[in-house]
């Protein structure tokens, strides 16, 4: 069946995962459904702790199966070590077909793959995933489908019963023999634990793995005592060095420069630019670059951002610091200047909810003005690919991004035209993962295209000095440049889904075929 | 004359010529000049990679007007000759000599031009030739230097290796490379060819680069040499012409060009008396006006 970006869902699919095609950004807006809810042990014994001596007791404990599906969340980015060293328990323990949970995945569980490979591993949910988990979905090792999904559809799918998690591990820089984590305070510190709020919430089990056992009370808790069934210490959680680094320098390329400068010309043109505004950026070097040219711009002009959202980096960070924006609402810190900034009074930590759930009540996102993607390929409809390679390999990860276009009234994806030697402007991308009907301009190195929907923004840079192009446009430059590629070759068999953030599928991933020349 | 004598030239940007990911698209960054090295950016042992390398993006890279000088080895090398082949075979629209001291370098890369132009079905006189000075003999020979072909566009300051000879080094002030300086323009200008200044390495300084672009552009250089596009900004910015200036050139050529019918050679123009002798000036500030984008007239 065609879906509402033109792409062809197989029956077979929505059949077995009972999902819908994609219909459109809006099309469940105003619908009404009734949450899940987890089983929930009472606890009103004064034993007073929760302390489980090892990961292998605490599978015992929550009564560890085959089948079950576990929760983790990404707060420690490349640095993660708790996926990996639950995972070897249910490994030792023989336990098969677990299906596994993640808000992402990323070479730090390139380990997962001996786990797929001998059915220990059967399902995979996540952003997305690199690495060598990534290759190994695309060659066909997974048994069952994966499905990729954004943070807010993560929390949608766990809230609305679409996803059970029978045992959810929260890696917890800091936490007390009761349970209460904080995000802060330890030797492995990521800030925030939005990812892992909903997976308190909503799963039957939860435990609490930390590195630093801190006195009872480890308040303000981030993840509450009340949702935490035990708590496990282990030596090290993480590597500290791979979680939050110091600020990148800012970069000194001036192709991003320029995207950023251009991007910063944009933004500064648009009615949106003014006293109040709202504004997300994410961690690339055009992206900080942005940010670092819009605040002085915003100086200049003396406009102050009334909130910030995050994914944060130094640069946003610097901007509460100087007094530049009332507030930054905070679901993942990128480097330590994010983290240590986490105790300013008007740095706020939401949940993954919060942030981006499109069936809740209203996430953040839908109060954004401006929002700042990449993306590794846009086709001239302006659907991106965030997820699948020009390769056709899966890795790379949704994150926010199909959220915050669809809650952003100015959605700006800035890619280089070329990725190397691969154009990023295409006829038709390799996968869907964000629709074109929730991206409004696409900057690059070559040129700007506005989505010729928003009629209005096109209005609005008629005398502004900027290299505007149609997306058509651009397309043709980077082909003249690489000539036009060849698609990718892909076997019948369909290894994952793009889900929508709305629960729908926008797409599937196919698995890799070797390349057939196929011309004389 | 080839018309592309006089171009404009205020950015030429370095580039080695055996990296595909810096000669693949330069243009982007708007530099008047891409100068594609084959001398001191590429090893000894690399240089017919870089020739190959060379070759293929003079005949497959739509550069988009931006102006493709190739700096060949010194004359005191193997490599010159086949460096001068290679380029004018690919099709690129100037040599630049390194190390030049006399006038007889300049004449004898102009007969291998010409000769590789007739091998490789170039028009003859396509291919320019432009002259670095390295030395203190280059400098005092300079007037020479830019007499010595017509193919000669311009010359060029290169500081490092002339603070050298000179036993002196960069300092980052100027002071080491007045002499020079003063020497090449003066010149240059006698020959009635450009003249170009010389690169300034420390990219970590943007401001002292600033202020060592508007010194040259004080002295009446035509453009500077770049190694990083960051420069290239800065250097545009600071030969964009005022306003007022862009007016006054304005009415300038309107009027000589009007009086010229009228068979009048000297008039007023907003209290200054003009002739035909500011009429170069007054073009090339339109021209700096309509490449910096500042231009909205209809000259």
């Amino acid at each position: 069946m065609i879906n509402a970006v033109g792409r062809d869902i197989p029956e077979e699919i929505l059949k077995i995962t009972g999902k819908e095609p994609f219909m459109g950004i809006h099309h469940f807006d105003g619908s009404v459904y009734k949450k899940d809810g987890p089983y929930t042990k009472c606890v009103i014994n004064s034993e007073g702790s929760k302390m489980v001596d090892s990961i292998r007791d605490c599978l015992v404990k929550c009564g560890i199966r085959d089948g079950m599906t576990l929760g983790f969340h990404h707060h420690f980015r490349e640095g993660d070590y708790v996926v990996n060293m639950v995972m070897e328990e249910i490994h030792n323990m023989g336990i098969k077909d677990i299906t596994i949970c993640a808000s992402s995945l990323g070479k730090a569980h390139d380990k997962l793959v001996e786990y797929i490979e001998d059915g220990t591993i059967t399902g995979i949910q996540s952003s997305g995933v690199r690495g060598k988990i990534g290759r190994a979905i695309s060659e066909g090792k997974l048994k069952g489908l994966a499905i990729m999904r954004s943070h807010g559809g993560r929390v949608r799918a766990i809230e609305t019963g679409e996803v059970r998690i029978d045992i959810a591990f929260i890696g917890a820089p800091t936490c007390d023999d009761y349970g209460n984590c904080r995000g802060i305070g330890g030797k492995s510190d990521c800030g925030v634990l939005s990812y892992s709020m909903v997976d308190a919430d909503y799963a039957d089990k939860v435990v609490a793995i930390t590195d630093c056992l801190v006195p009872f009370p480890n308040f303000p808790a981030h993840i509450s005592m009340t949702k935490v069934d035990y708590v496990v210490v282990v030596d090290e959680i993480g590597n500290p060095e791979k979680i939050a680094t110091g600020a990148a320098k800012p970069t000194t390329d001036m192709r991003k420069l320029m995207m950023a400068d251009y991007c910063t010309e944009f933004v500064v043109n648009t009615p949106y630019f003014k006293d109040g505004f709202s504004y997300q950026t994410g961690v690339g070097g055009a992206s900080i670059a942005s940010t670092i040219s819009l605040a002085k711009i915003m100086k200049e002009r003396n406009v102050r951002m009334r909130f910030g959202v995050g994914g944060l980096t130094k640069p946003m960070c610097d901007l509460l610091e100087n007094g530049q924006v009332d507030a930054l609402l905070d679901t993942q810190d990128f480097d330590l200047d994010a983290v240590e900034s986490v105790i300013n009074p008007k740095h706020f930590r939401i949940s993954a909810g919060e942030y981006a759930d499109p069936f809740n009540k209203g996430a953040v996102v839908n109060k954004l003005d401006f929002v700042i993607l990449a993306a590794l390929e846009v086709d001239v409809n302006f659907n991106c690919n965030v997820v699948v390679g020009s390769d056709g390999m899966i890795t790379g990860a949704q994150g926010g991004h199909p959220d915050t276009a669809a809650g952003a009234k100015c959605t700006i994806v800035i890619t280089p035209l070329l990725q190397g030697r691969i154009p990023a402007v295409c006829t038709d991308v390799t996968t869907v993962t964000t629709p074109g009907e929730s991206i409004d301009v696409v900057i690059t190195d070559y040129g700007i295209a506005i989505n010729p929907n928003r009629q209005d923004l096109i209005q609005c840079m008629k005398d502004v000095d900027l290299p505007f192009k149609t997306i058509e446009e651009l397309r043709d430059i980077a082909y003249s440049i690489t000539g036009k590629p060849e698609k990718v070759q892909f076997d019948d068999k369909v290894v994952g889904i793009i889900e929508s953030r709305d629960g729908t599928v926008m797409d599937v991933v196919r698995k890799i075929k070797e390349f057939q020349f196929t011309g004389e | 004359m080839n018309p592309n004598k006089k171009r404009l030239r205020r950015t030429m940007m370095f580039l080695n010529a055996q990296k595909p990911g810096l000669i693949k698209d330069p243009y982007i960054y708007k530099p008047d000049s891409i100068m594609l090295d084959l001398e001191d950016a590429v090893a000894e042992n690399q240089k017919d990679a870089a020739r190959f390398s060379l070759y293929h993006a003079l005949q497959e890279i739509d550069y988009r007007g931006c102006e493709r000088v190739v700096r060949i080895n010194g004359l005191d090398t193997p490599y010159w000759k086949e460096d001068i082949r290679c380029a004018v075979a690919g099709g690129c629209d100037a040599i630049r000599i390194p190390k030049t001291e006399r006038p007889e370098d300049i004449k004898a890369v102009e007969a291998e031009i010409q000769i590789a132009e007739e091998d490789f079905g170039i028009p003859q006189g396509r291919t320019l030739i432009m002259a670095a000075i390295e030395s203190a003999r280059g400098v005092v020979k300079a007037l020479d230097v830019c007499e010595a072909s017509d193919r000669l566009f311009g010359i060029a300051l290169s500081g490092g290796d002339y603070t050298k000879d000179l036993q002196t080094y960069i300092t980052g002030t100027g002071v080491e490379l007045m002499g020079a300086r003063q020497n090449l323009i003066i010149a240059a200008r006698a020959a009635k060819i450009q003249c170009f200044d010389t690169v300034y390495t420390d990219l970590n300084d943007m401001e002292g680069f600033r202020r060592d672009v508007e010194t040259i552009h004080l002295m009446g250089f035509d453009g500077k040499s770049i190694i990083n596009p960051r420069q290239i900004p800065i250097v545009h910015d600071i030969f964009t012409p005022a306003q007022k200036n862009i007016i006054f050139a304005e009415k300038v050529v309107m009027e000589i060009e009007d009086k010229r019918e009228k068979g009048i050679g000297v008039f007023i123009v907003d209290g200054k008396m003009i002739d035909i002798a500011f009429y170069d000036g007054a073009k090339r500030t339109i021209e700096l006006a309509k490449a910096s984008g500042v231009y909205k007239g209809g000259l």
